[in-house]
């Protein structure tokens, strides 16, 4: 068992494109390390480089007290689990598993019990002499898993080892790879490009975008403090409301189109950074859960046009509209941004049991103390 | 399945399988029905049928066994050459490289030429005054700059292999870069990873995926080898002597100088079946691993 430590890791491909930019990252021994972003952002690039499947352009990688960078990928004592599982389909799920170890020349007798105490943690007994065509999505997910937990590495690396389940399988197996990965102690690297699979999974997530680490943090911290406007957007599902608003001149009302907020002194003492905002714009964010519906004594309160109603059972999303500008994030989910991209559309969540119809007009009590504000022009949050 | 979907069924294949009867089943039918006759075509006799005489004169004859080893030997040795050959080449090809769609087609043009024109080509190569391979051992002072290829037995054999070579060994690599194409290469990474060495990779994930085209392409190969007649026709007409016949070549002159129905028609039929016991052979070898 062993730390792995990137110092300034760099990835510059033949075409120059620099895919990652001097990351720093320290997985500590035992820890469940998420790389998660959109497309693009070079988490599976690093997760190649410290594979060895991906030479290092510049920095240094220890795995323990080694430097790595030159050592190919048997022997730098790591498992990597991949996307597509990548498992021999001539061999049965034993030959599978055992390729490892068979390469690393261990006795017949001592593969065979590996393997078998392989299958017995991942329920694949009866299907040791299987090939991996008979097995359905699921098991083979098993059998990758299996290869990588029977060598008893360092180092765990996986590449979106669940994306290719379905959705209520990716559940199950988000729960019983945790679960493995405690058993088995050791540290690990887990990329993945679904915010709910790192928030769930990581003791810490790091969050990429463009070959940087934006963020890096218990996946708590990310939700409840992004360092910036790309973090907060990517962290949370749904995403959280982003809205342009204009600081009033003495710094105490917020304006967001027609409606305005104001700001308790007690928040603009807790981050006088605001000060400096009075009489400029401003990035407001406000999670869905943080704009209950309005009672009749609120004040700080937004209007809002009701387009869609999603009832989940437990919550109610409700998309409105309001007729601030709404801000989008770099390379947040896109999907969701285009959902409802049209000018001032915004999420919340509420109660399950409140009577809200397309159509309604309705007014969310803004929770003031959990708003979050952004540098429009810098994109990082105010928390001082 | 509805009695009108099975009759629709038939009637959409029906086509198909006429013209297969007629410009398929019909010559080899014709041609087993020679075999049991004697039937000289410019004799003007009409056939007489003699029962398995054709096929005992292949066995008592002083030709056909000479033929069928030759035949036999060459297309050992050169199914292993162009195999060995053509696995390298499309390996070689497989791995990413700077210029490599040209160099790929430009492997795959000695299969676009003819066989009869490749067998010219390295005939008039191997002759002994003109010829480009005389020549170049001769400026590079290399033994064999005044050897008459194609007048011994064993250099007539040799050069033969070569021009055969030289025009399959492409179809060969063709085939197997296919099917190496399609093994993912992230199965090679994960081989890395498990600490296979590149050899072992090679051996322990390359050749049993390639196992399904290997089978395609020795298929191919192994019969057009053993149907060999064009490269030997044009390079020494089975000589000198008639050391480099071959059955092809000695059941067309069965065919066309002799005229002998007969015997060409039992030749034939013995070429296809070997052909069928080969094919079959293969299927059985290979089968049992290639199953999913």
């Amino acid at each position: 068992m062993a730390n792995v430590s990137l110092e300034r890791i760099t990835k510059i491909y033949n075409n120059d494109f620099e895919a990652v930019h001097q990351i720093d990252l320290e997985i500590a021994d035992g820890e469940f390390m998420v790389l998660v972003g959109p497309s693009g952002c070079g988490k599976t690039t690093v997760l190649r480089m410290v594979a060895g499947l991906e030479e290092i352009t510049s920095g240094i990688l220890r795995i323990g007290d080694r430097v790595v960078n030159n050592l190919s990928p048997k022997d730098r004592d790591i498992a990597m689990v991949f996307q597509n599982y990548a498992l021999y389909p001539h061999m049965t799920v034993g030959e599978n598993i055992g390729f490892g170890l068979k390469m690393r020349k261990l006795g017949k007798d001592e593969i065979q019990r590996k393997v078998r105490d392989a299958t017995a943690i991942l329920g694949l007994d009866d299907w040791i002499d299987r090939k991996p065509g008979q097995l359905s999505g699921g098991q083979r997910q098993r059998v990758a898993m299996g290869r990588a937990i029977v060598r008893d590495p360092s180092v765990f690396l996986m590449d979106e080892p669940l994306s290719n389940l379905d959705a209520k399988l990716r559940v199950h197996m988000r729960a019983e790879v945790s679960r493995i990965q405690r058993r088995l102690g050791a540290p690990t690297m887990y990329v993945t490009h679904d915010q709910t699979e790192a928030m769930t999974m990581g003791d810490r997530v790091a969050v990429l975008l463009s070959g940087n680490v934006q963020q890096c943090d218990a996946p708590q911290n990310l939700y409840d403090h992004p360092d910036n406007l790309f973090v907060a957007a990517f962290i949370g599902s749904p995403s959280m409301n982003l809205y342009e608003a204009h600081f009033a001149d003495d710094g105490t009302r917020l304006l967001l189109g027609s409606q305005s907020l104001s700001l308790p002194e007690r928040i603009r003492a807790a981050r006088p950074g605001l000060a400096a905002y009075s009489g400029r714009k401003i990035i407001i964010g406000l999670r869905p859960e943080h704009l209950p519906l309005a009672g009749p004594v609120d004040d700080q309160v937004l209007c809002g046009d009701v387009d869609l109603v999603e009832a989940l059972g437990s919550e109610l999303l409700v998309h409105f509209t309001i007729d601030a500008q709404r801000v989008r994030a770099e390379a947040a989910d896109e999907e969701e941004e285009d959902q409802f991209a049209g000018r001032g559309a915004g999420v919340a969540r509420v109660d399950p049991r409140l009577p809200i119809k397309p159509g309604d007009a309705v007014r969310f009590a803004v929770d003031v103390d959990r708003m979050q504000f952004f540098d429009p022009a810098t994109t990082k949050a105010i928390w001082a | 399945m509805l009695a009108s979907d099975r009759r629709l069924g038939y009637a959409l294949v029906a086509p198909t399988v006429i013209v297969l009867v007629v410009i398929t089943g019909y010559p080899l039918a014709y041609n087993l029905w020679n075999s049991f006759h004697h039937y000289v075509v410019t004799s003007g006799q009409p056939a007489t049928f003699n029962g398995l005489a054709n096929y005992a004169r292949l066995f008592h004859g002083q030709s056909f066994l000479p033929a069928l080893e030759n035949t036999a030997g060459f297309t050992v040795v050169s199914v292993v050459l162009e195999t060995a050959i053509g696995l390298a080449l499309a390996l070689a090809l497989n791995r990413p490289f700077r210029g490599r769609g040209a160099v790929r087609a430009a492997v795959f043009i000695p299969w676009a030429v003819p066989t009869v024109v490749s067998g010219m080509l390295w005939k008039s190569m191997f002759d002994p005054q003109q010829g480009f391979v005389n020549y170049v051992l001769r400026v590079l002072h290399l033994p064999g700059g005044h050897v008459t290829w194609l007048a011994n037995t064993g250099t007539a054999w040799g050069a033969i292999l070569v021009a055969d070579a030289w025009r399959n060994t492409p179809f060969m690599a063709i085939l197997l870069l296919a099917g190496l194409q399609v093994i993912p290469s992230e199965i090679y990474e994960a081989a890395r990873i498990d600490g296979a060495t590149a050899w072992q990779s090679f051996r322990r994930i390359t050749l049993p995926m390639l196992k399904p085209a290997l089978m395609v392409a020795l298929i191919f190969r192994t019969l057009s080898a053993f149907l060999i007649y064009d490269v030997v026709y044009a390079m020494t007409s089975g000589g000198p002597g008639s050391s480099t016949d071959v059955l092809s070549y000695l059941d067309w002159r069965a065919f066309l100088v002799q005229s002998d129905f007969g015997y060409g028609g039992a030749v034939a039929v013995f070429l296809i079946i070997v052909c069928l016991a080969i094919a079959a052979a293969y299927v059985r070898a290979f089968r049992v691993e290639t199953v999913r």
